[in-house]
C-alpha cells in the first residue's frame, strides 16, 4: 500500500474516501444498468434481424443530436470543477447551470421521441406492438426500459446538479472544499457514459 | 493535525484538455455514424463497441479524473468491469452453444 | 486526541438527542450494530415460526394445518425473511458495524450517516415485506426465487415483496461500500492488509460482493415489477422472453449472495479458534487470501442452480468444473481451522461448542454442495429435500451457528456483562441436537425422491417428515431460549468490567468493556500481526502514541 493510502484517523474529512465511495456507488449503477445490456446483448443474439428491422424506426438524427447534447454536458460539468479549483465560483455556476439546460434539452427531445412512437401506437403492451414478430416486442421492450431508466437517472442528475449549485452559491462547496460537486460531477459522467453505449446499440444498428 | 495537502492536493486538469476531449468524443461520435452506415456485418457492431469503449476511456480517465488518482482506484475499476465482463462471457457459453431442436 | 469523558460506555454516552431518540439518530456504528440486533433477531424468530409452521404441515401427507395455497405463501415469506432479513445482513450489519472499525483501531465507518440509513432501508424493507400477509390477495407464493413465468402471473402481492427485496438490496450496498471504504482509508497506523485480523478479510471480501452484486438482483427484480406493471414482455416466452435467461440474471446476484452469507461467519470462526486453542491461526496468509478467492470464485459458479433449466451442455460443464474449484479455498479454511485446534491448549468456552459445531455442519453442507455441482447427481436430486438440506447446514449450521457463536463471544464486550454459562452451554446441546434431527432426514428423503416445496407427499416418506418435524420441536424452543436469556442476561447479566474477557489478542479486548462512544482514547500504532500468542502471555498490540 502506498503511503498517501494511510489516514490520519483524527481527520474529519477525508476526499479520498468519499471518492472511493462514490465510485463503489458509481459500480452499483453501472452492474443495474450491466445487467439490462446482458438482456439486451442475449436478444439480439437471438433476434438479429428482428432488432434491425426494429431499429429502423428510430431516428438516428434524434439520437446523434442527443448523444453530443449529453457528452457536451460531460463537458460543462467537467469544466465546473476545473472553475471551482481555481476559485471561479461564478464560472462554475454557470457551468453548472449549462450542464441544467443540457439534460433538460436531452429530456425535452427524449419526450417528443417517445411521443411520436405513442402517436404510432408503438408502445408496451400496445395491440400494434404485440401484433409484431416477438423480436422486435423485444427490441421496444428494451428500447423503452433502457432509456427510460437511464433518463430517470438523467432527471435525478438535473435535481443532484441543481443543489450542488445551490451549494456553490451559498459557500458550501468552496474551492478548498468541492467533494460534492466532484461526486455529483462522477455521477453524471456515468450517466453519460451509459448513453454511449445505448446509443449504437439502439440507434445505429440498422 | 489536519493534513492540508488532503484538501487541495487534488488539482486535476486545465480547462484545455477537457474541451480536447469533448472535440475527440465528438469526432468519435461521427465516426460510429458514419461506419454504421457502412454494413460490415458481425464487424459493425465489434466497431461501435470499440468506439464507445474509446469514448468511455476517454470520459473516465479525464472527465472523472482517474487518471489522477493513485492506483486502488484503478484497481476497483478493473475488478468491476471484470465482474460484469466475466458475467457476459459466462453467460453466453449458455446461449452460444444452445443446441435447439 | 483526548477524552475528558472518564468511560462513560456507548450505551449510557448522550449526544444531541437523549433516550430513544438518542439511539435512533446515533450515527455510532455500535449503536447501529444494536439496532440491526434488535430488528434482525425480531425477523429472525417471524421467519422461524414460518419455517415452524411449514414442519407441521409436513407432518403428514396431503392438508395438515394449511391447504396448498397457503404452504406456498409460508415457504416464500420464510425464504424471503430468512435470506434478506436474517442472513445476508446478518454479521455484517451486527458483528461487522459493531467491530470491524475497533478491530482495525478506527473510531468509526467510513460512511457514518449512511450506515444509520442503512438501517432505516432495512427496517423498511422488511415492514414492506410483512405488510403483503395482511393486505387481499395474500403474501407472494413465488418461492424467494420469483422464477418468471409464475411470478408474472400470479394474483398474490408479488410487487411488495419485490420491492422490499430492492430496498433491502439497497441497504446491503450501503453497507459493502461503507466496509470497502473504511477497511482502505481507516486502518490505524502499522495496521498493514496482513496485520488485520481475518474477520477483516471476511468483511471486506464480502463488502466487496455486496457491492458488486446486488444491483443485478435489483435490476431483476425491478424489471419484474415492471413485466407485472406494464407487460413489457422482456421475460415472458409468448413474446419472446427467455425464463432461463431471467433465472441466469437471478442467480449471478443469488450465488455470491450465499458467500456474503458465509464468509463472515467464516471470519468470526477464525477469531474464535485462536482464543480458545490459545495458538496463532495456522496459515494467516491462506485464510485471508481464500476469503478473496471465495469472493472471486463464488462469482462465477451461479448457474449450478440451473443444470435442469434447459442450458446449453457446455455451460453445464464450465459451471460444474467452477464449482469444483469454489470449493478449494473453503476446504482450506476448514483445514486451517482444524490444525490451529490440533494440540492446541483448548479452552471449551460456549462460543467454541458453536464454532465446533459450524465445522462440524458446514463441512457436510459444503460437501453435499459438491456434490451437487456433479451434474449426474444434480439431474437426480436437484428440486428434493436434499437441496433444502444442504442449504440449510450451510446457511443455518454455517453462518447461523457462526451468528450464534459471535453472540456468545463478543456478548461481554457489547453489553458489559455475563450471561450464564452453564445454561449456555446446555442450550447448545438443544440446538445442536435439534438442528441435526431436523435436517438430516431431508438428506435421506430427498434422495429417495422427496420433492421440495410440496405439501403433500407419499406415504413412504412420512417417517422423515415426522422425525425432522421432531427435530424442529428440539431445536426451536432452545433457539428461543437462546435469546430469552441473551436478553436477560443483557439487561441484568453480572457486570463485566474487565477489557479481556477471554484473552482475545484483537483490538477489542484491549479497550473499555463496554466500548467508549470513540472506542479509543488514543488511536493505537499497531506492531504486531493478530493472535499472535507467546507462551500465553498476552502481546498487547497497543505501543504509546507520540
Amino acid at each position: 500500500m502506498s503511503s498517501t493510502e494511510h489516514i490520519v484517523s483524527h481527520l474529519h474529512r477525508d476526499d479520498i474516501a468519499s471518492r472511493m465511495g462514490m465510485w463503489l456507488f458509481l459500480f452499483t449503477e453501472l452492474l443495474l444498468f450491466g445487467g439490462m445490456f446482458i438482456l439486451y446483448s442475449v436478444y439480439r443474439y437471438n433476434n438479429p434481424d428482428a432488432f434491425h428491422l426494429a431499429a429502423k424506426e428510430l431516428d438516428t438524427i434524434i439520437g446523434t443530436f442527443n448523444t453530443a447534447i449529453l457528452l457536451t454536458s460531460s463537458l460543462t460539468m467537467a469544466l465546473s470543477i476545473a472553475a471551482i479549483q481555481r476559485n471561479n465560483k461564478s464560472l462554475s455556476i454557470f457551468f453548472q447551470l449549462m450542464t441544467v439546460v443540457l439534460a433538460l434539452g436531452f429530456m425535452i427531445n427524449k419526450y417528443f421521441e417517445w411521443g411520436v412512437k405513442f402517436h404510432y401506437g408503438i408502445y408496451p403492451g400496445s395491440e400494434k406492438l404485440l401484433s409484431k414478430p416477438t423480436g422486435e416486442i423485444l427490441f421496444y421492450g428494451l428500447y423503452y426500459v433502457m432509456t427510460g431508466l437511464h433518463g430517470l437517472h438523467v432527471l435525478i442528475g438535473i435535481g443532484l446538479i441543481l443543489l450542488m449549485t445551490y451549494y456553490t452559491a451559498k459557500d458550501i462547496i468552496t474551492y478548498d472544499n468541492y467533494m460534492k460537486l466532484e461526486s455529483a460531477g462522477l455521477y453524471w459522467h456515468l450517466v453519460d457514459i451509459i448513453w454511449i453505449f445505448l446509443f449504437p446499440l439502439f440507434y445505429l444498428i440498422t | 493535525m489536519m493534513n492540508e495537502n488532503q484538501h487541495i492536493e487534488h488539482k486535476t486538469h486545465g480547462y484545455g484538455i477537457y474541451v480536447l476531449v469533448w472535440i475527440a468524443l465528438m469526432v468519435l461520435t461521427g465516426v460510429t455514424v458514419a461506419v454504421a452506415g457502412i454494413n460490415f456485418g458481425g464487424i459493425t457492431v465489434a466497431t461501435a463497441l470499440l468506439i464507445a469503449s474509446v469514448k468511455t476511456y476517454l470520459v473516465l480517465t479525464i472527465f472523472m479524473h482517474l487518471r489522477t488518482e493513485t492506483l486502488v482506484f484503478k484497481i476497483f475499476i478493473g475488478v468491476a468491469l471484470f465482474f460484469l465482463i466475466i458475467s457476459f462471457i459466462l453467460l453466453f457459453t449458455d446461449y452460444s452453444f444452445i443446441v435447439r431442436n | 486526541m483526548n477524552n475528558n469523558n472518564t468511560h462513560i460506555s456507548y450505551l449510557d454516552y448522550q449526544g444531541k438527542h437523549k433516550g430513544l431518540l438518542g439511539w435512533l439518530t446515533s450515527t455510532d456504528h455500535k449503536r447501529i450494530g444494536i439496532l440491526y440486533l434488535i430488528s434482525l433477531t425480531i425477523f429472525l424468530i417471524v421467519g422461524i415460526i414460518f419455517g415452524l409452521l411449514m414442519r407441521l404441515e409436513l407432518l403428514t401427507p396431503g392438508k395438515t394445518i394449511m391447504d396448498a395455497q397457503t404452504y406456498n405463501s409460508i415457504f416464500t415469506l420464510h425464504g424471503v425473511i430468512m435470506i434478506f432479513l436474517f442472513v445476508v445482513p446478518g454479521l455484517p450489519a451486527v458483528f461487522g458495524n459493531f467491530f470491524l472499525p475497533i478491530l482495525i483501531g478506527a473510531k468509526d465507518v467510513a460512511f457514518p450517516k449512511w450506515n444509520l440509513t442503512s438501517w432505516y432501508l432495512y427496517v423498511i424493507g422488511g415492514l414492506l415485506a410483512i405488510l403483503a400477509i395482511l393486505l387481499p390477495g395474500g403474501p407472494s407464493d413465488t418461492g424467494w426465487t420469483f422464477y418468471i413465468p409464475y411470478s408474472v402471473r400470479t394474483t398474490t402481492n408479488v410487487m411488495f415483496a419485490l420491492f422490499a427485496a430492492f430496498i433491502l438490496g439497497f441497504s446491503s450496498i450501503l453497507t459493502g461500500l461503507n466496509f470497502v471504504t473504511t477497511v482502505h482509508r481507516m486502518r490505524a497506523p502499522g495496521m498493514t492488509w496482513f496485520k488485520m485480523p481475518l474477520s477483516v478479510w471476511s468483511f471486506y471480501a464480502t463488502a466487496w460482493m455486496q457491492v458488486l452484486a446486488t444491483p443485478i438482483v435489483g435490476i431483476t427484480l425491478l424489471l419484474v415489477a415492471i413485466e407485472r406493471f406494464f407487460k413489457v414482455g422482456l421475460f415472458d416466452p409468448a413474446l419472446g422472453g427467455d425464463p432461463v435467461l431471467y433465472q441466469h440474471l437471478f442467480w449471478i446476484y443469488s450465488h455470491p449472495a450465499v458467500y456474503i452469507m458465509i464468509l463472515p461467519a467464516m471470519g468470526v470462526v477464525s477469531e474464535i479458534i485462536p482464543v480458545f486453542a490459545r495458538r496463532t491461526i495456522f496459515g494467516y496468509n491462506f485464510i485471508a487470501m481464500s476469503s478473496i478467492a471465495i469472493a472471486f470464485f463464488g462469482s462465477l459458479v451461479w448457474a449450478h442452480h440451473m443444470f435442469t433449466a434447459g442450458m446449453s451442455d457446455t455451460s453445464q460443464f464450465i459451471f460444474s468444473l467452477l464449482t469444483m474449484i469454489v470449493a478449494v479455498p473453503s476446504a482450506i479454511k476448514v483445514f486451517n481451522w482444524v490444525a490451529t485446534l490440533y494440540k492446541g491448549s483448548i479452552d471449551l468456552q460456549v462460543p467454541l461448542l458453536y464454532v465446533l459445531a459450524f465445522i462440524f455442519q458446514f463441512t457436510i453442507g459444503g460437501l453435499t454442495g459438491v456434490m451437487q455441482g456433479v451434474l449426474s447427481i444434480d439431474i437426480h436430486v436437484h428440486d428434493t429435500s436434499f437441496v433444502v438440506a444442504h442449504f440449510h447446514y450451510v446457511m443455518f449450521g454455517g453462518t447461523g451457528f457462526g451468528f450464534f457463536a459471535a453472540l456468545h463471544y463478543w456478548f461481554p464486550k457489547m453489553f458489559g456483562r455475563m450471561y450464564n454459562i452453564k445454561l449456555a452451554m446446555r442450550t447448545f446441546w438443544g440446538i445442536f441436537i435439534g438442528f441435526n434431527i431436523l435436517y438430516f432426514p431431508m438428506f435421506i428423503m430427498g434422495w429417495l425422491g422427496m420433492p421440495r416445496r410440496y405439501y403433500d407427499y407419499l406415504p413412504e416418506y412420512q417417517i422423515y417428515h415426522v422425525i425432522s418435524t421432531l427435530g424442529s420441536w428440539i431445536l426451536v424452543p432452545s433457539v428461543f431460549l437462546m435469546f430469552g436469556y441473551l436478553v436477560y442476561f443483557a439487561l441484568k447479566g453480572k457486570k463485566v468490567t474487565e477489557k479481556n474477557y477471554w484473552g482475545g489478542e484483537t483490538l477489542e479486548w484491549q479497550i473499555e468493556t463496554p466500548p467508549i462512544h470513540e472506542n479509543f482514547e488514543e488511536i493505537p500504532i499497531i506492531k504486531e500481526k493478530p493472535y499472535e500468542y507467546k507462551s500465553n502471555d498476552l502481546v498487547t498490540q497497543f505501543s504509546e502514541a507520540k
